[in-house]
C-alpha cells in the first residue's frame, strides 16, 4: 500500500474529488482540447490570457484521478502567471514525472512536488502531462487537439 | 510432456490449483504480493513444456524447413510440420492444406480481407461485422471497403452484450458477401451464436470469417460441424509464442485464391517469363515461417489438449460464475456484459473512478487486469464508456485469485473514498 500512496497522495486524491476552477469560463479569450483516446482523458481548457499573461483559467471534463487532479492543480497555479513563468513550470513538472529530475530538489515545486510518484509509473506519464501539455498549446496559441498518447 | 500426474491419470473435474506448477511464471511476487494474473484475455501464460519446446528446437533442431537436404532441416520441417497437423487436429480441418500459418489473429484476418476480399468482393458488395469486434476484426474490412467500393454493415448489440440476431436476419441480402465475427468477445465475454450465424450466411451464399482469438483458449472447436469457411486463432491467447497463429481456410476457397505475400517458399518456380505458386498450404507462407512458434504452438495445442478443453470450460465457468457472485457484492460496481452465454471475461467499472486508477491500484495487490477499450473502441462509445477494467481467466486462475482481486477492488474504494 505504502508506494500506491506515494502515487496517490492526498493532494491528488483532494483535486480529483474536488477539482478547482470546474467549469466554463464566461470570460476566456481562448479554449484548448486535451484528448488521450486510448485511455479516454478528455479535458477542454478556457484561459482567459491578457497580453502573454494567465488571468483566468477554468477546466471541464472527465480522465483518471492522475489527470484530473494535474489539470486542477495546473489551473490552480498557472493563474496569474506569464507564458515564460508557465513554460518554466512545466519544464520543471515534465521533469519530475518523468524521473529527469527529483521532487524533493527543488523546493518551488510547491503543491506539484505531489506527483512526483508519477514518474515510478511510465503507463501513467501521460495522463500527468496531458494538462500541461494542452495548457502549453494554449499560451502559444495552437489550435490542434492536444495528445500525450 | 510435462502435464501434472493428476491430470493425466483420470479426467476427474478440472481446478487452477492442479495445472498452476505447469506455469513457472505464476511462482513470481509482484510488489511483494504472489502475482495474481488476470489478464488472459490479453495474452496468456506459457507452460513449461511450451517453453521447453523452443528451447529445444533451438538448442538441437534449429534450421530452415523445407530446402536443405541435411538432417537438422529434416528435422525442423518435421516438427514445423508435425506442430501443422496438431492445428489441423485443434481445429477438425479437414486436411493440412487447410491450415496455414500467419503471425496471428490480426495477420490471418488481414489476408483473408486482401487476398480473398480484393478477389471476390467489389463495389456496391456487403461485408457483415458485429458491434461487440475487435479493432483487428474491423479495421481490415474498412480498409477493404476503402480499396474495392463494398461497404461494411455492422450487426448491432443489446445493453447485455448479446448481438441480436434479427437486425442480423434484416441486413443479409444478395450483395452480402462476407461475415466476420468473433467467436467470444475479449470485451465483454459473449460467447456469440456462431454456428446459426454461419447458417444464416450461407443461406444468402455469403462466406463467413470467425475470429476465435477468445475461442481457442476455451472453447472445443470444429471447423467442419460449424461450418465455418475461415477461422483464425493466435498461438500467445491459447498458452503458445507470439508472433504465431493459425488461418483455417476451406480449402476450395484457398485454392481460388491468389497468394497474399510473395516471397520464397510460396512458389513452386521462378522465371523472368513466369512465377507459379506452391500448393496449399505453402502458397499463403511466403519467406521464412516462425519456426519455432509453430514447434511451440504445437506444443501448447499438445498442453491444452492433455488437460481437455470441455474440462477447462467447466472450471473457467464456475470461476466465472464465482467471479460474477464477489464482484457483484463490491459496491458501486457495475459489469458490463451480462450476456447469458458468456465465458473467461469480467468487465466492469467502479462508478466514479476511472479503470486506470483501478489498474494501478491492484496492481500494488500483485493483481494484473486490463484497463482501456480492449480494441474495441466502437463498443464502448456503443455503451457510453471510455474504458472498463477487464479482468479475464484461464485454467490455471483459482477461487483465491478471485478472492484477491475482490479484496483489492475494496481497496480501491477504500483510497478513493
Amino acid at each position: 500500500m505504502s508506494d500506491m500512496r506515494e502515487l496517490y497522495q492526498q493532494v491528488i486524491l483532494d483535486h480529483n474529488k474536488n477539482p478547482r476552477n470546474f467549469g466554463p469560463l464566461e470570460s476566456a479569450n481562448r479554449t484548448a482540447e486535451g484528448y488521450n483516446p486510448l485511455c479516454g482523458d478528455h479535458y477542454t481548457f478556457f484561459v482567459e490570457m491578457d497580453g502573454d499573461l494567465v488571468k483566468n483559467i477554468s477546466f471541464q471534463g472527465s480522465g483518471c484521478a492522475i489527470s484530473k487532479a494535474s489539470a486542477s492543480v495546473m489551473s490552480s497555479i498557472v493563474k496569474g502567471k506569464n507564458q515564460e513563468e508557465v513554460a518554466e513550470l512545466f519544464e520543471k513538472f515534465h521533469s519530475m514525472v518523468t524521473g529527469a529530475a527529483k521532487a524533493e530538489d527543488d523546493p518551488t515545486l510547491g503543491r506539484l512536488a505531489a506527483f512526483g510518484g508519477v514518474s515510478e509509473h511510465p503507463s501513467r506519464i501521460k495522463c500527468a502531462t496531458l494538462a500541461w501539455h494542452t495548457m502549453n498549446s494554449v499560451v502559444k496559441g495552437e489550435k490542434e487537439v492536444v495528445t500525450t498518447e | 510432456m510435462s502435464v501434472t500426474n493428476a491430470v493425466e491419470t483420470a479426467s476427474p473435474a478440472l481446478e487452477g490449483s492442479h495445472v498452476r506448477d505447469d506455469f513457472p511464471i505464476l511462482r513470481q511476487q509482484i510488489h511483494g504480493k504472489p502475482l495474481v494474473y488476470l489478464d488472459n484475455a490479453a495474452t496468456t501464460q506459457k507452460p513449461q513444456a511450451v517453453i521447453d519446446a523452443i528451447t529445444h528446437y533451438y538448442t538441437t533442431d534449429n534450421s530452415n524447413v523445407h530446402r536443405g537436404v541435411h538432417l537438422l532441416s529434416e528435422r525442423a520441417t518435421a516438427a514445423f510440420e508435425a506442430a501443422r497437423s496438431k492445428a489441423t487436429r485443434f481445429l477438425n480441418a479437414a486436411s493440412d492444406r487447410e491450415v496455414i500459418f500467419v503471425r496471428g489473429c490480426t495477420e490471418g484476418i488481414n489476408l483473408v480481407a486482401q487476398s480473398y476480399g480484393r478477389e471476390f468482393i467489389g463495389e456496391g458488395d456487403e461485408i457483415i461485422v458485429s458491434a461487440i469486434e475487435h479493432h483487428s476484426n474491423i479495421v481490415p474490412w474498412q480498409m477493404l471497403a476503402e480499396q474495392t467500393g463494398a461497404i461494411v454493415r455492422v450487426i448491432p448489440v443489446n445493453d447485455e452484450g448479446e448481438l441480436m440476431l434479427d437486425a442480423y436476419e434484416r441486413l443479409l441480402n444478395v450483395r452480402t458477401k462476407l461475415v466476420a465475427v468473433g467467436h467470444i468477445s475479449n470485451a465483454l465475454g459473449t460467447v456469440n451464436p456462431i454456428k446459426t450465424i454461419i447458417d444464416r450466411a450461407h443461406q444468402h451464399g455469403a462466406v463467413v470469417l470467425i475470429d476465435g482469438a477468445q475461442g481457442a483458449p476455451h472453447t472445443p472447436i470444429d471447423v467442419q460441424a460449424l461450418g465455418c469457411d475461415f477461422y483464425v486463432f493466435s498461438g500467445h491467447k491459447v498458452f503458445g509464442p507470439t508472433g504465431i497463429g493459425v488461418l483455417y481456410g476451406r480449402e476450395s476457397l484457398l485454392e481460388a485464391m491468389s497468394p497474399w505475400q510473395g516471397g520464397g517458399d510460396m512458389i513452386l518456380s521462378v522465371s523472368w517469363e513466369k512465377t507459379t505458386w506452391n500448393s496449399l498450404p505453402f502458397k499463403f507462407e511466403a519467406g521464412t515461417p516462425n519456426i519455432a512458434g509453430a514447434i511451440g504452438l504445437g506444443a501448447a495445442i499438445d498442453y491444452v489438449s492433455a488437460v481437455g478443453l470441455p474440462r477447462i470450460a467447466a472450471w473457467e465457468h464456475e470461476l466465472l460464475e464465482y467471479g460474477t457472485q464477489r464482484l457483484l457484492e463490491i459496491p458501486r460496481l457495475r459489469l458490463v456484459g451480462t450476456a447469458r452465454e458468456k465465458a473467461s471475461v469480467l468487465s466492469f467499472v467502479l462508478e466514479g473512478i476511472h479503470p486506470h486508477d483501478i489498474g494501478t491500484i491492484v496492481d500494488q495487490e500483485g493483481v494484473a487486469i486490463r484497463t482501456g477499450h480492449h480494441c474495441a473502441q466502437p463498443l464502448m462509445t456503443r455503451y457510453g464508456l471510455s474504458a472498463t477494467a477487464r479482468a479475464s481467466i484461464a485454467l490455471y486462475n483459482t477461487k483465491e485469485d478471485i478472492d484477491v482481486l475482490a479484496d483489492s477492488l475494496h481497496k480501491v474504494i477504500e483510497v478513493f473514498g
